[in-house]
């Protein structure tokens, strides 16, 4: 009798016998996440799920992450299929306005030098050792955009989805602390005083519903590799222009993104084993990832420089900062430091068109690294 | 592959090929915009309600 209460007993405490110093570590990363999303308020709604993954995962004996488990369930069923990011492409097309980029196409181009540091990256990821699918899937973090870095991750890299995920998010909540030195060092005052007159041409409905019909076939058909991706922020584009659609626009709008994010979040903090995380990868993850959405504002911003030149000083530089995919975040950095230097200046609607272009490009840039991998067989 | 070509590869024609691909998207849309010019709808609204009357 007794010796079944000790055996019992032991049982129950288990848990703490078999709890490792590095166990605890990612259980205070857990809950680091926690404090930024809850407190800070850093992109709560998927630092919260990451974070409570981390710590469920890294709890001992839980089999959270065994083949039955609840948490590699969601990750098999949702990240590995890349079901959740595609699915939540469908909701930032039906949540996203192309209007301001309809009305000035060629800001278009802004979106694109915007990606420029996802390139660079990978090329210093390769200089410093790293596998070529690895560096892909670091450079990917620059595209500033968290479905589309978990969506390359998951198919050429998995075992970086962890930290990977966490710099994307992190670093796009941190894009108004992390742009707005660079925007100064990098432009003049008289630059940063250009006004940009608000263009009174309206697009037509015929139009916005053309455009993601259009995008989808032309981008598919250059890098057919991408198309989940863009066939599904398209398609989420359209169902919101064609206003025929109004309970999938809905439902696109919240209860898809709300369910798919809460179960991409859980599934990312599972991948944060502390066997798996705790290494010097990581932090080379963590540090060139800040270093891609460094070099995306540089490279944007000396494009925005060009097309201020090109037009005579008709477009102000610090739009080219907008043209990441972090929206719409980084359309009001540009605002804001547009009126900080000219109160009369409103770049608002210009640098959101930067913005919504910044977004079709960093699939693009997606898609077009995804076919060229498939090119050299490494697909 | 070595990681000098690989990088070399993936540099020149990503940034090329992104560029090159949201140029021709910026044509798209000027042909669109050119196709399907704005018409002014607000004016045939107000005639309409009118002859509702």
């Amino acid at each position: 009798m007794i010796e079944s209460i000790q055996s019992s007993a032991a049982f129950l405490a288990s848990g703490f016998m078999a709890l490792t110093w590095q166990m605890a570590v990612m259980i205070a990363v857990g809950c680091l996440l926690l404090y930024l999303g809850i407190a800070k308020g850093y992109e709560p709604l998927l630092l919260l799920p990451i974070g409570f993954g981390a710590v469920l995962v890294n709890l001992p004996l839980t089999g959270l992450m065994d083949e039955h488990g609840l948490l590699r369930f969601f990750y098999d069923t949702g990240v590995l299929t890349e079901v959740f990011p595609c699915l939540i492409f469908v909701g930032i097309g039906a949540m996203t306005d192309f209007r301001p980029l309809l009305t000035r196409p060629s800001i278009l181009l802004l979106g694109a030098a915007g990606q420029f540091g996802i390139f660079l990256t990978i090329l210093l990821a390769l200089a410093l050792g790293m596998s070529h699918l690895d560096a892909v899937a670091v450079g990917v973090i620059g595209a500033c955009d968290g479905p589309t870095a978990i969506y390359v991750t998951s198919q050429y890299a998995p075992h970086l989805l962890g930290p990977v995920s966490v710099a994307a998010y992190s670093y796009m909540s941190l894009v108004p602390l992390l742009q707005p030195p660079i925007m100064r060092a990098l432009t003049t005052e008289k630059e940063r005083k250009i006004v940009m007159k608000a263009t009174k041409e309206k697009v037509s409905q015929t139009v916005c519903i053309l455009f993601p019909i259009a995008v989808t076939i032309v981008t598919c058909l250059i890098a057919p590799k991408g198309a989940p991706l863009m066939g599904m922020i398209m398609l989420g584009n359209l169902m919101r222009e064609s206003g025929v659609v109004g309970r999938l626009v809905g439902a696109a709008e919240n209860e898809i993104p709300n369910v798919v994010t809460l179960l991409l979040g859980l599934s990312i903090g599972a991948t944060m084993q502390a066997d798996k995380f705790l290494n010097t990868t990581t932090l080379l993850v963590l540090g060139l990832g800040m270093l891609a959405i460094i070099l995306d504002t540089v490279m944007g911003i000396l494009f925005g420089k060009v097309m201020c030149l090109a037009t005579k000083g008709q477009v102000n530089p610090l739009i080219g900062a907008a043209g990441i995919s972090a929206y719409p975040m980084a359309a009001r950095v540009a605002q804001v430091q547009g009126q900080r230097y000219n109160k009369r200046n409103f770049l608002l609607m210009h640098a959101m068109g930067a913005n919504t272009g910044g977004q079709v490009g960093s699939v693009m840039a997606a898609g077009i690294m995804l076919s060229i991998l498939q090119g050299l067989g490494l697909s | 592959m070595d990681n000098v070509k690989f990088g070399v590869i993936m540099t020149t024609l990503g940034m090329g090929g992104t560029l090159l691909s949201l140029w021709v998207l910026t044509l798209v849309m000027a042909a669109l915009k050119r196709a399907f010019p704005e018409r002014p709808e607000t004016l045939a609204g107000e005639t309409g309600k009118e002859a509702g009357k």
